[in-house]
């Protein structure tokens, strides 16, 4: 089962809405941070954070241990999950 | 205004240019058009939901809905880059429904 699960996220965003949504289905606890609540130095630091793992700073970004999933990709989420 | 006003003053004025909102009202559209209402309350102009603005009007002028990808993504993939605007076909599910990727240049990003 996976360990450290972390969602960035906008609260505008559907597709976000979707895998906020999915995870909930599968039962898992994760981190999540919506970014375009956040302001300021806040923002920069979390938006450091994503380019690391997504360089194209898109969003939903979804790390689930080592693996990073851009967009709501319920295939391979569901794949990370049973890792 | 709410969504559902914004949805029924811009439905005409968009199919009119070749373009349909995404059938699924509930569960896409209306939040989506929910969402660029936050975004104008918040910016003060309608950006694109699924992208992170950065306030700054003229770095966001690209992905004030509808943005500059629609057409781009529309054309290819039947649908834009957060699934608002979607073709005929793709609305008659005689096109597949497949993930947008992002067209937009990495280094426009905040």
């Amino acid at each position: 089962m996976a360990e450290k699960i972390k969602l960035y996220a906008l609260t505008t965003c559907i597709h976000c809405r979707n895998t906020k949504e999915y995870l909930k289905d599968c039962g898992v606890d994760y981190d999540c941070v919506d970014v375009d609540a956040l302001q300021g130095e806040e923002r920069e630091k979390v938006l450091e954070e994503v380019r690391q793992v997504n360089p194209n700073c898109t969003f939903p970004t979804l790390v689930i241990d080592d693996k990073v999933i851009v967009g709501f990709r319920k295939d391979e989420i569901e794949e990370a999950l049973k890792r | 205004m709410t969504a559902q006003e914004l949805y029924e003053k811009l439905k005409p004025i968009q199919e009119a240019k070749g373009y349909q909102f995404n059938k699924d009202l509930e569960g896409t559209t209306l939040p989506l058009l929910e969402g660029l209402l936050v975004n104008k309350n918040r910016y003060g102009y309608m950006v694109c939901p699924c992208r992170l603005a950065t306030g700054d009007r003229d770095k966001d002028r690209d992905i004030i809905c509808p943005c500059e990808y629609r057409e781009p993504d529309v054309a290819e993939y039947g649908s834009c880059y957060c699934g608002l605007y979607v073709s005929a076909d793709w609305n008659a599910e005689t096109v597949p429904h497949v993930y947008v990727p992002e067209r937009r240049p990495a280094e426009k990003f905040a």
